[in-house]
């Protein structure tokens, strides 16, 4: 009877501890996004995101910064996504069950799992010293390319293994080639899943900074954004120039301190950072869902 | 007559266009592949020339590298070693994996063990959002709120290895939480339907069936989050103090093997000792990465 009673009053006590943990780690968060929202939020004006910033004045901006890293984010995309559409097409269409695809996994899980640092120091041996970029927004973008690729192809792949066999069979029932299946069949109907697995993998972009620091730099060399000429070296389009991101910026106004009011700039660019994250996570899976019933007739 | 026949074979002997289709899909796919393949070594390669250079170039001793603390490469080769570094890395990464484990067991029980469905949701999306916070906002909120409070708390300067472990505790908890839930359920629902039969408490079920049976997937889901700890450099940086010292308490500045590279290495000249020492860093990262992927692999096939 009394071991009974035990195994109750610990089965009460598990429950309430459960209750516990995850209560404060709900109100860890809201507090993360109250704070960093509630701080930031004020100061950001439209002077903010159009003004310059400034080294060691106050009332700077982050005009450039927010360029910056929206220019980084489409140049990474446009190089990341065909390698990794290849490669994840590869994987769950054409890899059999050999060395090659073991190690293909293998490549990619290591790839995965270094330290976005390992990657911006590679980036930088290669590009800013060996290939002699400098400290450019090309090399920035390769390197962000590299930090992108695992987790992009992970989730084309699985966009691509949700589709069902039948739709392959199909396609080759037709007497098309496999790669016409592929590109006509397959392609369209995971669509959706490959827009989520592109937008989920921009917020991971935006945000990134410890690979950025070594190759786009940490300064901003001063741009013309009338100049429409990518090769003039003024040109805001030019991607030899240095760049310093939105993330990079919060770092660095709060390592070096020069500036008076570090401290609400870097709120105020964190409060801008978490917002455009929040909404590439939300609309990851309304954006695909959309593409979806505007491609199909699903309604 | 003789003519048409020999176009005739001499069609069939050509590949067709679909076969032509599927050679262009082939090739450039593996392309892709292969280029993947090519970036890993050459990364490896990379880190593995640059970090060797200061033992094969400037001789430092690889003991010393690794058992020394002294720490001065300016002063010369006798003064490479890592071992603060190397130990405060490990220190402020298992300390944060610790305090995460039980936040994220709970999590991850209660949203597959408790069946209440929009609540489930709701942590769902809360997880999300805090593995998509970027790294230099967590810093940013340890050098704003954690920093300032220990050092009301503790006094001190606040920066510290303790600094270290709470941002990097948040920063783990959505790693190791997420993939936790994948382990808790991947177990039978059988397993928790003939334990309740056999008259065991819902906590009996739990820590006895569940958690035992979801043992490999957990520790898979541990190890990820201290890979993460390990090797994340930023938010780290930002708090930790970044003084080369063997830490001696958990309030005290100390340095991890990510914030030395990150703070020094644009002080340094390329190729000389001081610049080569942190490339050693950098390989000691990497081989880790390497390592923590091995475990997660031995990890993986005890349970396959």
């Amino acid at each position: 009877m009394k071991r009974k009673n035990n195994a109750k009053l610990q089965n009460k006590i598990a429950m309430i501890t459960i209750y516990c943990l995850v209560g404060t780690v709900c109100l860890i968060l809201l507090g993360i996004l109250g704070y960093i929202l509630g701080t930031g939020l004020p100061h950001v004006s439209w002077h903010f995101l159009t003004s310059e910033s400034s080294s060691f004045q106050a009332h700077g901006g982050v005009r450039d910064q927010l360029f910056n890293s929206l220019y980084l984010l489409v140049l990474t995309l446009i190089i990341s996504v065909p390698i990794a559409l290849g490669a994840a097409i590869y994987l769950t269409e054409y890899a059999r069950d050999n060395w090659l695809t073991n190690l293909l996994r293998t490549m990619i899980e290591v790839l995965s799992s270094l330290p976005s640092i390992v990657v911006g120091l590679f980036g930088y041996s290669l590009f800013v010293i060996k290939f002699e970029l400098s400290f450019s927004i090309l090399a920035g973008a390769l390197t962000l390319t590299f930090f992108n690729l695992p987790l992009l192809t992970r989730n084309i792949e699985e966009a691509l293994r949700t589709v069902p066999a039948t739709q392959r069979e199909a396609g080759l029932a037709l007497g098309l080639s496999y790669w016409k299946t592929v590109y006509g069949v397959v392609l369209p109907s995971a669509l959706p899943g490959i827009i989520t697995g592109i937008v989920l993998s921009a917020g991971r972009i935006f945000g990134e900074a410890a690979a950025l620091i070594y190759t786009a730099g940490q300064s901003n060399a001063t741009v013309s954004y009338t100049d429409w000429n990518p090769f003039s070296p003024t040109s805001f389009l030019n991607v030899m120039r240095p760049a310093e991101t939105l993330a990079v910026h919060i770092w660095k106004v709060n390592s070096e301190g020069l500036i008076p009011d570090a401290t609400l700039v870097a709120s105020a660019t964190a409060a801008i950072l978490v917002i455009v994250v929040l909404i590439f996570n939300v609309s990851a899976r309304a954006l695909g869902n959309f593409i979806y019933k505007k491609i199909t007739s699903a309604r | 007559m003789s003519d048409k026949k020999h176009t005739h074979t001499h069609q069939l002997q050509q590949a067709s266009r679909e076969t032509r289709h599927e050679w262009y899909g082939k090739t450039i796919t593996l392309a892709s592949v292969v280029g993947i393949i090519i970036l890993v070594v050459a990364i490896i390669y990379f880190i593995g020339q640059r970090g060797l250079a200061a033992f094969t170039t400037d001789h430092v001793k690889v003991t010393d590298f690794l058992f020394s603390a002294d720490w001065n490469p300016l002063d010369g080769k006798q003064y490479v070693g890592a071992a603060a570094m190397i130990v405060t890395s490990f220190l402020v990464m298992i300390l944060a994996t610790l305090l995460a484990v039980p936040f994220a067991l709970a999590l991850g029980i209660f949203m597959t063990e408790f069946t209440k469905k929009r609540l489930t949701k709701y942590l769902q999306i809360m997880i999300e959002l805090l593995a998509g916070i970027p790294s230099v906002v967590y810093g940013f909120l340890g050098v704003t709120i954690i920093v300032p409070a220990i050092r009301t708390i503790f006094g001190g300067a606040g920066f510290g290895i303790l600094a270290g472990i709470l941002v990097l505790f948040v920063m783990v908890l959505p790693t190791i939480t997420s993939l936790t839930i994948d382990a808790l359920k991947g177990v039978p629902a059988q397993y928790r339907q003939a334990s309740l039969a056999l008259g065991a408490t819902w906590w009996q079920t739990t820590s006895k069936v569940i958690l035992r049976a979801a043992t490999p997937g957990i520790l898979t889901a541990i190890i990820f989050g201290m890979a993460r700890a390990f090797g994340e450099a930023l938010a780290v940086q930002m708090v930790i103090g970044n003084a080369v010292l063997m830490p001696h308490n958990l309030i005290s500045p100390a340095a991890t093997l990510t914030s030395q590279l990150t703070s020094q290495l644009g002080n340094t000249v390329n190729g000389t000792l001081a610049n080569n020492a942190l490339w050693s860093l950098a390989l000691f990262l990497l081989l880790m990465s390497l390592a923590f992927n091995l475990v997660v692999r031995i990890i993986g096939k005890r349970k396959g």
